[in-house]
């Protein structure tokens, strides 16, 4: 199993500098990717902005949208923006896709929240096309175009990563609820008639340090707020200590999952080296 | 806080004392209409991990039930003059009777105000309150008030049933089957006193209409049971209280609360009685909502939260009592088992006892059905796990019930297997298959579905694959091949990359009528008659090629939206003449196909049909189980049931096991033996087997070896 790292991009107040420093410490840690979440309505970066910036200031790390709400955006334009970001990156990148869990994104965007899941896959379909056609160019520096992942909990989502996509990104819980939903991806991607395995990815969220712990459990909070009182069972699961993470890490990779990514809760520099001397303690 | 509770049953009187019981400055009444020694209903069931709960909320209530309790750990099935018993099921039951007697006196103690004979009709007719709770049963007038907010959707059974009480002691859980001349009856009959059980009689819409049961009266009703079940009762008679023959309402609501009124149990969802849980649920939910309002200063933060944590675990509920429901409403169909399957297939039926837990529970019982099943075959010395039974199919001997398939194309060149079938096949083979099915071959080089697809069209195809049958020989495994044309499925890239995303230049697809695949993909041609008669000539021509190869069997994939599916199906096949609009015309392509293979294949011969098309205006059930008969009487040997992909935005539900209702509704109501896959492992193949719901199985969760078990890494 490979960890990734996320970048603190998603959480308010960081400044653009803090952002691009925090990709180049995970480029030394060394971590296998770097990851980005994607909100409209909210102090975030845009993620394929954010990536870009990552990409200039890395040689190695795969680049990860985890995930991106594409149903807001066009699907010729997006095409566009993930070639030259794979380009940038010297074909480093990897799309998770997504249709999101607030209305509001798509309410600030202007997009019908309804029909966003055949948009989806309509767009799964089309990207491919695009870049094949060539008449949008740059093209992707991956031949085919980059890996793409798909993310959700329904049984539509798990269809749609077996038909057309690598793999599954799990949207975060405990190592035996990713292990549910691998089972799910396995079974959609046998039904799906596909050679192989698909990737499975999986997600969490660290904060590692005393002081980490209460500012992080506020941004946790401001950032699930949507989901009303479940925000309290999404904080319990924030990663806090060394051993917390250990157990995690081997958790999703007992459980079956490729390359776990852990998002940050607070944009301190110094998270990516706490918990690369965590994970480095893991097996 | 004032809380005004309306409905005096388990739910709203436990709400009612744990509230009290946390705050006992608040103000808590309950209004019940009935007196207080009024009841319907006979005993209540309740699991070892409900009490748990329960001693946990409120330990002095817990002593008293626990007090009251009768005990019992078995399950019995008397069906065709038989009975059968399988222990280590712990329930506990008691007498609704005593379980609300205990709660009204510990209500009283706490000094909740418990107001008998109050009917509450408008919202005119309440105390003043902060909180309003409709505990009020499943036709809550609390709910009513605000209809249009809580949304309730009541979803009747299919069967009839009556709930009724006999001094017959029952020392178990009991189904009992009665096969009668008006048809087939069954009893759910359970302790629940010293001497008193629950004794629920339940049977289908027409047997009860033949038996009398819609012109008798109370005494009639009680007289015509009696008669049924003589031979259970052993001359105790059958009581009523109020009892009415219903159909069991599945209530649903869009939500549990709206501003400071809140439901609880059966006013907010039911689920059918056969697993026991209405009282169970409604209690649950009374101590989560009294958690919730001590948790969380906000009341409508409580009462959200009450929901979500209630709400995943009814829901799940909810759908393991409609899968035990619908095993219910169509017993009919599995009074062909044999008394020993059908126990099993009894207590399997809401998927949530696996054969390990079985054997834990009663390893005796799995014996003894495990001896039952072996004793079905000569060669078969002692008992053993139901999978490795043997299996014959016209002629053909399995070693065991066990199917493997490669996952996909294993990339031929031009439809030419090579080295990479082989492996995969022995691969599977070696890892003890009974039975090892090929990728689907095409049967001409336009049904490819992509063109990596391995065919069967070509001489050199019979050559290469009479060399690989060989070599699964060796490892001791039959092998089947599988026939397909994939009709507007096909002239898609390699399935690396996913599917259905056609090639840059397609080939000429064809398909019952001109509909695309995906609204983006190539047009198909509607098919004339010579391309019929062209594409039965391939699988004849396949036919034989297979033949000459040594295949032990050949299957014909008629599903997932390919050639033939498409034919079936009304969503794909929108022909105007002999080959489309009625079922009979659907079924003519596909079954001429057939009958042509038929008559120049001898061996075994199986089909793959669409049991659910998953999709609005698809193939209905009875359609798909009459599409199976009409295979069946045209010399087909085994049916492999699947579901979906006709059309690509279809609405999947995945699982594992989630084409096992499919599999037993075509084994039962057909009697064909049933080939099934869909996210089985060794355990549930085991369960399929044994309760007579499938013959043979497709693993593929199992052994794969998918599971990475590396450790972590920081680089890629």
């Amino acid at each position: 199993m490979r960890i990734g790292i996320g970048l603190p991009s998603g959480i308010p107040g960081v400044r653009g500098d803090l952002v691009v420093r925090w990709a180049e410490r995970a480029e030394a840690a060394p971590f296998s990717s770097l990851a980005v979440i994607d909100r409209v309505a909210y102090d975030s970066y845009d993620p394929l902005l954010a990536l870009a910036a990552a990409a200039g200031v890395t040689r190695r790390v795969r680049l990860v949208t985890a995930i991106l709400v594409s149903p807001l955006r066009n699907t010729v334009l997006l095409a566009k923006e993930l070639a030259s970001l794979d380009q940038l990156s010297a074909g480093r990148l990897v799309v998770g896709f997504g249709v999101g869990a607030r209305e509001e994104d798509y309410a600030m965007a202007g997009v019908d929240h309804r029909g966003r899941g055949s948009r989806l896959t309509e767009q799964l379909r089309t990207l491919r096309r695009i870049w094949e056609e060539g008449k949008v160019g740059p093209p992707p520096a991956q031949p085919g175009g980059p890996p793409f992942l798909v993310g959700g909990f329904a049984d539509e989502a798990f269809a749609r990563a077996a038909r057309y996509a690598q793999g599954y990104f799990h949207g975060g819980g405990p190592p035996r609820a990713f292990g549910r939903g691998a089972e799910l991806a396995r079974i959609a991607w046998r039904e799906a008639g596909r050679p192989g395995e698909p990737e499975l990815w999986g997600q969490g969220y660290f904060a590692l340090g005393e002081d980490a712990r209460e500012r992080a459990i506020r941004y946790m909070r401001d950032y699930y707020a949507f989901t009303g009182p479940l925000v309290e069972r999404i904080v319990g699961q924030l990663l806090t200590t060394p051993q917390a993470v250990v157990q995690f890490v081997e958790g999703y990779a007992e459980a079956g999952c490729h390359e776990l990514v852990l998002m940050p809760a607070v944009p301190d520099p110094d998270q990516v080296d706490r918990l690369a001397e965590a994970v480095a303690c893991a097996w | 806080m004032r809380v005004v509770i309306v409905g005096g049953g388990p739910a709203g009187l436990y709400l009612a004392l744990l509230l009290k019981k946390a705050s006992p400055r608040d103000e808590i009444t309950v209004l019940e209409r009935n007196p207080p020694d009024a009841t319907y209903g006979w005993g209540v069931v309740f699991s070892d991990r409900t009490l748990a709960e329960f001693r946990e909320a409120d330990e002095v209530t817990y002593r008293q039930i626990t007090d009251r309790f009768v005990l019992w750990d078995a399950i019995d099935v008397y069906a065709h003059g038989e009975r059968l018993r399988c222990g280590g099921h712990v329930f506990a039951g008691i007498a609704r009777t005593a379980l609300l007697e205990i709660l009204q006196r510990r209500c009283a103690e706490l000094g909740v105000v418990l107001r008998f004979r109050t009917e509450v009709r408008q919202p005119e007719d309440l105390p003043p309150y902060d909180l309003l709770v409709g505990a009020d049963g499943v036709g809550s007038t609390v709910r009513s008030w605000h209809a249009e907010v809580f949304r309730p959707r009541i979803t009747p059974g299919r069967a009839r049933y009556i709930w009724l009480g006999t001094p017959r002691p029952f020392g178990a859980f009991t189904f009992v089957f009665r096969q009668t001349e008006w048809g087939l009856f069954q009893a759910h009959a359970y302790p629940y006193a010293g001497r008193m059980s629950t004794f629920i009689v339940e049977c289908g819409e027409e047997a009860w209409k033949r038996a009398g049961f819609h012109e008798a009266d109370e005494v009639q009703t009680l007289r015509r049971c009696e008669e049924i079940f003589a031979e259970v009762l052993r001359g105790n008679p059958l009581f009523s209280n109020n009892s009415r023959w219903i159909r069991f309402p599945t209530l649903r609501t869009v939500t549990w609360h709206h501003g400071r009124i809140v439901l609880l149990g059966d006013a907010a969802h039911t689920a059918h009685f056969s697993i026991g849980s209405g009282t169970k649920l409604a209690m649950e939910d009374a101590i989560a909502l009294a958690r919730a309002l001590q948790t969380y200063e906000d009341l409508e933060t409580a009462l959200e939260a009450y929901e979500l944590e209630r709400r995943p675990a009814v829901e799940a509920f909810q759908r393991a009592a409609l899968q035990s429901q619908r095993t219910f409403e169509t017993t009919q169909r599995a009074m062909r088992l044999d008394p020993y399957r059908l126990t099993l297939y009894l207590l399997t039926r809401s998927g949530r006892i696996s054969y390990e837990d079985l054997r834990v529970r009663d390893a005796r019982f799995v014996q003894r059905v495990e001896s039952h099943l072996a004793s079905e075959w000569d060669e078969v010395r002692l008992p053993c796990p139901p999978v490795h039974l043997p299996f014959a199919l016209r002629g053909l001997r399995l070693p065991n019930r066990i199917a493997r398939r490669p996952a996909s194309a294993c990339g031929a060149l031009d439809g030419l297997p090579g080295q990479a079938q082989q492996r995969a096949l022995c691969g599977l083979a070696a890892r003890g298959a009974g039975l090892v099915l090929t990728e689907i071959l095409a049967v001409s080089p336009e049904g490819r579905i992509t063109p990596e697809d391995a065919g069967l069209y070509r001489g050199e195809h019979g050559e290469a694959w009479k060399r690989i049958v060989q070599a699964v020989h060796a490892e001791g495994s039959r092998i089947g091949a599988v026939l397909g044309h994939a009709g507007r499925r096909g002239a898609t890239r390699s399935r690396r990359f996913g599917v259905d995303l056609p090639l840059t230049e397609p080939w000429e697809l064809l398909a019952p009528s001109a509909l695309p695949y995906h609204p983006d993909g190539p047009v198909p041609r509607a098919m004339g008659r010579e391309d019929m008669e062209a594409v039965r000539e391939a699988f004849v021509r396949a036919a034989r090629l297979a033949a000459h190869a040594g295949f032990d069997l050949l299957h014909l994939h008629f599903g997932s939206g390919y050639l033939l599916a498409s034919f079936l199906s009304p969503l794909t096949n929108r022909r105007e003449d002999a080959y489309g609009g009625s079922l009979e015309n659907r079924m003519r392509f596909p079954l001429e196909v057939f009958r042509a293979v038929r008559e120049v294949w001898e061996g075994p011969l199986g089909v793959t049909l669409p049991a659910s098309d998953r999709a609005r205006g698809g193939i209905p059930e009875q359609e798909a189980l009459a599409i199976a008969r009409a295979f069946r009487e045209a010399g087909c040997d085994l049916v492999e049931v699947t579901a979906g992909q006709t059309v690509p935005d279809e609405d999947p539900t995945y699982g594992r096991g989630y084409l096992a209702p499919y599999a037993e509704a075509v084994r039962l109501e057909v009697g064909i033996p049933v080939l099934v896959g869909g996210g089985l492992t060794l355990s549930e193949a085991n369960v399929l087997v044994a309760s007579g719901r499938a013959d043979l199985c497709v693993l593929d969760l199992e052994g794969d070896g998918f599971v990475d078990k590396s450790p972590p890494s920081l680089v890629s």
